[in-house]
């Protein structure tokens, strides 16, 4: 159950009004309680919760640079268990940038050595502590700065990158997704991670009001409508078998997008083909479940 | 003490034996992987308690060795070349954490074009790292300034990390006799690791390289740069007391001079010096000049060794680019500089990319430095 009364990140901090991310950590650190070391990359809420000489962390914490969060969580693990301590939770726990674009390596290095580290991602789909510009995660057809919808583009032309499913092909034993509109699904896929020694893989969608151009009141709102309409899918891999854990009937993808600014420029058939790739992936993912394949034993 | 006649990166990671780090983290790289592999062998036949991190790259490496300090451990790392290169980024944040990693490079040309072998340009490019930079002439040396590293690095006063650099294959792959210490006179030598500065401990929440803005920046900076020149007082003391338990040291730590009696000094560091020796012992008029301690660099100490000199030669393995010299020349030439009498100085960039200098290459420096005008730098070749 959520902790309602014990609070590990302090108010104060520097994130933008509205800002999704620093709820993602607050949800965690009330899931993992006062036994955890948080490895931070450089980002949104490194630079927004740690200005020298005040802090946010009411928890161990760490910042190296931009791409090496999970080596650093490593490190630290490995010393830890070097010196006998066998119960504190080690966490990478960084933004897109840092986990699925320039500290990939990083990350991809942990899940093959199974280090015994849990890895999570902030996504707001973009690099927005510099200013919004494109990442691996952004998703298709968003505006960013450095893909800037204009007359002869719509904006980002790739669709997002699915580290989720990369942790996966790594063989680790439990990844999962999560939302901010949904804390209770992520603190108990944080709970059960927790479980598992090895490396575990947590995706957490984070809306940015700031960057995605929404009023900051409505940060939950659009958490929640991503997972409604099948933009953001709940599910958790364990042990190599997938499984929704949230399975609604999907609203239109058109109720998000129009929410946000970044995707204000789409016309109806560029919103068309978002709609069909949720339809596409929401049953393939369906079928996935159904068969009981295990992801781990076939890779 | 043993003597034994082992190849330099055997004795490395015999001596990492004797350091005890909890953890040891690296990414295999031409001509460090002897001491690599040469510690993982020992971890797997149960000769070495450490935790051994086979990592996916250097970014990696320092990255895992800089958490597993912070989280309270003793660690060892060891590069080269193109490694040190990756680590950059990493370097400058570490020193700037004072976390107290030690390091071995084994110094290695950077490309283009590639080329595995000596000089050292990779670890004088880090030299505004914040790390401390020691180089070593031998490997007894380098066995013995490892065991010394640990020592300065973790000083209370100190707190900075250090790479110890060694010339690759020069050092790394020869053979030579060496005397490795016993294991209860390093442990006498070198207690463990106990930091209070920087831990990660769930009992005591610290926040450990948080993001500043400027004025405390430019203030943390300034105790960072004062760090690293207060830290050449515990270098020369830490070199005192090992020369007194185990009846070996190097110079006074920093520098060291040999038969420098002469108006003539050769100045040089790493392997080479041993080369220059033998020159400075035939040819009777000139003196040799030895930088050990690279970072922070012995200002007072080299006045002090140069001033009277009328010639000055650095022999140096590095260039920098556009600049026309080495490194080495352009800092001894301005620490002379406020001087009123100068001493002439000539430098000559040698073996890069591991061209062999020999002892009539060095005669051939004297010869032409005769020739050459202040301030004048040649290329060995």
């Amino acid at each position: 159950m959520v902790n309602v009364t014990e609070d590990l990140l302090s108010p104060g901090h520097r994130t933008c009004a509205g800002c999704g991310s620093i709820l993602a950590a607050r949800y965690l650190l009330k899931a993992t309680g006062k036994d955890v070391i948080i490895c931070e990359p450089t980002g949104c809420l490194e630079v927004t919760s740690s200005q020298y000489p005040l802090t946010a962390w009411k928890v161990p914490w760490i910042h190296v640079v931009f791409e090496n969060a999970a080596s650093v969580a490593a490190g630290v693990k490995v010393a830890l268990e070097a010196q006998g301590n066998d119960h504190t939770e080690v966490i990478a726990f960084g933004g897109d940038g840092g986990m699925v674009d320039i500290g990939f390596g990083a990350v991809s290095g942990a899940l093959e050595r199974d280090d015994d580290i849990m890895i999570i991602t902030y996504d707001n789909e973009a690099y927005s502590n510099t200013g919004i510009q494109r990442s691996g995660a952004t998703p298709f057809g968003a505006s960013t700065t450095t893909t800037p919808a204009g007359l002869v583009s719509i904006g980002k032309k790739q669709w997002k990158k699915n580290l989720p499913m990369i942790a996966v092909a790594h063989g680790s034993k439990y990844v999962a997704s999560a939302s901010i509109a949904y804390p209770q699904d992520f603190q108990t896929k944080i709970k059960k991670a927790m479980t598992i020694k090895g490396a575990k893989y947590i995706h957490i969608h984070t809306p940015c009001p700031t960057g995605w151009g929404f009023d900051s009141s409505k940060t939950i709102e659009v958490a929640r409508l991503a997972v409604q309409t099948g933009m953001w899918i709940l599910y958790e891999i364990e042990d190599g078998k997938f499984k929704k854990t949230m399975n609604p009937e999907l609203k239109p993808v058109d109720e998000y997008l129009k929410m946000q600014k970044r995707f204000k420029h789409l016309k109806e058939k560029e919103i068309k083909i978002i709609q069909d790739h949720i339809n596409v992936s929401w049953k393939e993912l369906d079928n996935l479940e159904k068969s009981g394949v295990n992801l781990r034993t076939i890779l | 003490m043993t003597r034994v006649f082992m190849e330099g990166s055997e004795v490395i990671a015999k001596t990492v034996v004797l350091c005890k780090p909890h953890v040891i983290s690296a990414y295999p790289i031409t001509p460090q992987t002897h001491i690599v592999e040469g510690l993982a062998k020992l971890v797997a036949d149960g000769k070495l308690k450490s935790k051994f991190m086979e990592v996916e790259s250097e970014f990696s490496a320092i990255s895992s060795v800089a958490g597993a300090c912070a989280a309270g451990s003793r660690t060892f790392t060891a590069t080269s070349s193109q490694g040190l290169a990756l680590m950059h980024e990493v370097l400058f944040a570490t020193a700037g954490m004072r976390l107290p990693l030690v390091m071995v490079v084994a110094n290695r040309a950077l490309s283009a074009p590639i080329n595995i072998w000596n000089d050292q340009q990779d670890s004088i490019s880090e030299r505004d790292s914040g790390w401390i930079q020691l180089y070593v002439e031998t490997v007894q040396e380098a066995s013995d300034t490892l065991i010394q590293a640990y020592r300065i690095a973790e000083d209370n006063k100190v707190l900075l990390p250090i790479m110890v650099c060694m010339d690759g294959f020069i050092l790394t792959h020869t053979m030579e006799p060496v005397d490795l210490p016993g294991e209860r006179e390093v442990r006498e030598f070198l207690p463990g690791y106990n930091p209070t500065h920087a831990i990660l401990d769930p009992k005591r929440p610290m926040t450990i390289g948080p993001f500043a803005y400027p004025e405390p920046y430019f203030k943390l900076r300034k105790e960072l740069s004062s760090a690293i020149d207060s830290s050449r007082k515990i270098v020369s003391e830490v070199n005192e007391e090992f020369g007194r338990k185990f009846k070996r040291k190097y110079g006074n730590g920093l520098i060291e001079e040999y038969k420098n009696d002469k108006d003539f000094a050769i100045l040089s560091m790493g392997s080479v010096v041993g080369t220059i020796r033998e020159v400075v012992d035939k040819r009777k008029d000139v003196g040799l000049v030895k930088i050990r301690c690279y970072r922070p660099f012995p200002k007072e100490d080299l006045i002090k060794a140069l001033k009277d000199k009328k010639m000055v030669l650095i022999v140096e393995k590095d260039i920098s680019l556009g600049l026309g010299s080495g490194s080495v020349f352009s800092e001894i030439r301005d620490i002379l500089y406020s001087l009123k009498k100068r001493p002439q100085v000539v430098g000559f960039v040698a073996g890069l990319g591991g061209v062999d200098i020999r002892s009539k290459d060095i005669e051939k420096t004297v010869e032409q430095s005769k020739k050459m005008n202040d301030g004048e730098v040649k290329w060995l070749m």
